[in-house]
């Protein structure tokens, strides 16, 4: 393998987009010195660059032989590992994969390795986040649909959707992802994901501010002065969660 | 009187009902129902965390706190000045449902005073719970507290709508209790406790029968107990809780510092703290007796009665009993790593799998997420020793070792078990949140 640690892959941000990009690694026997999604990147550089085009039947010949020679807890780190916020994530699971195919489905029990080490910690702090979410989401009702907004530094909404869709099912309602700019849209018992750079909410109805403000008075009520404990507090729902909660985003 | 507005009730019942521990809704896993309301995780969601950093899953509230008894270290009780309400059942049920559908809660835990008598403050809870589930179809989290002394007929259809009940113990001994709570007897409470246990073991035989007969209690029963208004040792506590685990098969059982709020010559007097310190060593020991493996005795004995204010319960084995350390982590069987400081039930299992495909070292121990700092004293990788001094004097030990009492977070009795079991071991202060020793 020729380490020519100059090359640079762009792909267009997908799943399928890597996988080619890990078909290219292998094929031309090279490791690019980094991954780049073209839309996400800071700067083209075109020194280098190649441009890795997404062919869903290479994607698939590589999807396949993950749980192959690796096994399906391999393929699911992989996939969550796509999610998250993990710097250089592509060329981390780049290297997790090349471990991987020599090694088999012992790969991940050798969790003291670096390149697995690196993809368990990063899908942790993922897993982490996407629990918290799954309690800290606030709805709104806007004219019978319940609206909600998330800031998270993980890709989280793929993976606290099927909670929600299966909880609320009977509801209308929307999760906007401000930081991935990505909305989850469930209405008449049909879901999609959708791309959006912002919401607008129209303003709330009288009920709505009701339940908010009995809320707010319900939580006021339950902490028992006696025991204040306010790093406890911050330990367990950092305050950057706070702007979307509605009983606490007037203490910011 | 006017009739009070729901927030007015909701403040009053919410402050009646803050004192209750247990607020988890962990324990039962149920799938929505397409077009229906809820759901349950088993593993426990917190949705908030109060000023005073516990955990908020369930709208915590009392039916009402209008009380006919007079337990003495109670608000609630009937000669005390304070205000009093009362929840219309559909009232708490739409407020339920309204905080349920903006993901403000996981479900209701609903508790009472005594208003008129057991049997009458039941079937106001039981409206609650059949406007819920029968008319609203609502699918979320109920635990709901039995009332001692009512019929069980009415105990019996309540355990059939909700998904955890749970009894008051109140207080660690029977004499206690006497001295403080004239109205409840050691049998009252232990009446209900019983029936729950054997409604819920009929109803696993019933459910190998029928697939589809209705569940009773599918998340268990748990019970709380406060500590500190009496004097019971820490040992006798402990002891307590171990059979209560063992003859009621509890699902947990919950502590509560005395926080006094009434003058009583029966009682601390107003300006003693609440003993956080000892709350947080009894839940590390219940810990320790729930996935460790330990026994009451192992961990207090006639010799020591009470826990030791410098070190946490498992430290505290381990600097005693110098004979069984350091234990290979190479080798040593996972009951045996479960008993070395800084390696919890996480990382056990990860030991475990991680040493059938490599060797380890300490390096590799730490990615595992082992607390070295804690157990280099007592294990060896590869035959090597890795800690600043060598020794198994107790003495040293539990100078290097003694935690600065109360973790900087806090203990959460609440959080989630499931999650809690793979919490990282990250920084000390972290990894105390979670009971992890
Ligand atoms: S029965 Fe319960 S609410 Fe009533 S006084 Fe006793 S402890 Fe308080």
């Amino acid at each position: 393998m020729s380490d020519r640690s100059t090359v640079v892959y762009y792909y267009d941000g997908s799943y399928d987009g890597f996988l080619c990009c890990v078909f290219e690694s292998f094929s031309e026997k090279e490791q690019p010195a980094a991954i780049y999604d073209m839309y996400a990147a800071d700067q083209l550089s075109l020194f280098g660059a190649k441009m890795i085009e997404t062919t869903p039947a290479l994607a698939l010949r590589v999807r396949d032989s993950i749980p192959n020679k690796m096994g399906l807890e391999a393929q699911d780190l992989l996939e969550k590992a796509f999610l998250t916020c993990l710097r250089d994530k592509e060329l981390c699971m780049l290297r997790f994969m090349r471990l991987g195919y020599k090694v088999g489905r012992g790969i991940c029990s050798r969790m003291t390795e670096p390149a697995v080490d690196t993809l368990l910690k990063a899908v942790k702090h993922l897993e982490r986040e996407a629990h918290l979410y799954l309690g800290f989401v606030r709805f709104s009702e806007c004219g019978g649909v319940l609206i909600s907004e998330i800031e998270p530094k993980n890709n989280v909404l793929p993976v606290i959707a099927p909670h929600f869709l299966n909880r609320f099912s009977g509801e209308d309602f929307m999760i906007f992802d401000r930081t991935n700019k990505v909305a989850l849209m469930y209405k008449d018992g049909e879901h999609v994901f959708v791309h959006a750079d912002r919401i607008e909410l129209p303003p709330e109805s009288p009920e709505e501010k009701e339940y908010r403000a009995m809320w707010r008075t319900f939580y006021d009520t339950i902490g028992i002065e006696g025991r204040r404990n306010e790093s406890c507090r911050r330990t367990h729902m950092p305050k950057r969660y706070w702007r979307q909660m509605t009983e606490v985003k007037h203490l910011i | 009187m006017n009739a009070m507005d729901t927030m007015e009730k909701l403040r009053i019942l919410t402050d009646a009902a803050k004192y209750d521990v247990a607020c988890t809704s962990s324990g039962v896993d149920r799938m929505g129902t397409r077009g229906q309301l809820g759901s349950a995780a088993a593993a426990g969601i917190c949705h908030s965390f109060a000023s005073d950093g516990r955990c908020i899953s369930l709208l915590k509230v009392l039916m009402s706190n209008a009380c006919t008894y007079d337990c003495s270290y109670c608000l609630n009780r009937r000669t005390n000045e304070t205000e009093r309400a009362t929840f219309r059942p559909r009232e708490l049920a739409d407020l339920t449902i309204q905080f349920y559908r903006r993901n403000y809660i996981e479900g209701l835990f609903l508790s009472s005073a005594v208003v008129g008598t057991p049997d009458y403050t039941c079937e106001l809870m039981l409206s609650v719970l059949h406007i819920l589930r029968r008319e609203y179809r609502f699918g979320g989290y109920i635990h709901v507290k039995a009332i001692p002394g009512a019929d069980e007929r009415l105990i019996r259809e309540l355990g059939l709508l909700a998904d955890r009940m749970s009894v008051n113990i109140e207080l660690p001994s029977n004499e206690s209790l006497k001295r403080l709570a004239p109205q409840k007897t050691k049998e009252s409470i232990l009446a209900p406790m019983t029936q729950i246990r054997n409604s819920i073991m009929e109803n696993k035989s019933e459910l190998v029968q029928y697939r589809h007969a209705p569940q009773f209690v599918p998340g268990g029963q748990s019970t709380q107990m406060i500590i500190g208004a009496t004097p019971e040792t820490d040992r006798s506590i402990l002891r307590l809780t171990e059979g209560l685990y063992k003859k009621y098969a509890l699902k947990r059982v919950f502590y509560s510092a005395y926080m006094p709020l009434v003058e009583d010559r029966n009682l601390p007097a107003l300006d003693t703290a609440p003993p956080l310190l000892r709350e947080h060593r009894l839940y590390q020991a219940d810990w320790l007796l729930r996935f460790y493996g330990f026994t009451a005795e192992e961990i207090l004995d006639d010799a020591h009665p009470d826990f030791n204010p410098l070190l946490d319960p498992k430290c505290n084995w381990a600097v005693n009993h110098p004979e069984v350390f350091p234990v290979e982590v190479n080798r040593a069987p996972y009951e045996l790593l479960l008993r070395v400081p800084g390696i919890g039930v996480t990382s056990a299992r990860r030991i475990l799998r991680a040493r059938r495909e490599t060797k380890l070292d300490f390096d590799g121990l730490k990615k595992l997420g082992v607390v070295l700092k804690r157990a280099s004293y007592f294990i060896t990788c590869q035959g090597k020793m890795n800690c600043r001094i060598k020794t198994d004097d107790p003495a040293v030990l539990m100078g290097i070792l003694r935690d600065r009492g109360l973790p900087q977070g806090g203990f959460q009795p609440e959080m989630p078990e499931q999650l809690s079991l793979f919490q990282p071991t990250r920084e000390d202060g972290v990894k105390c949140l979670t009971g992890q020793l």
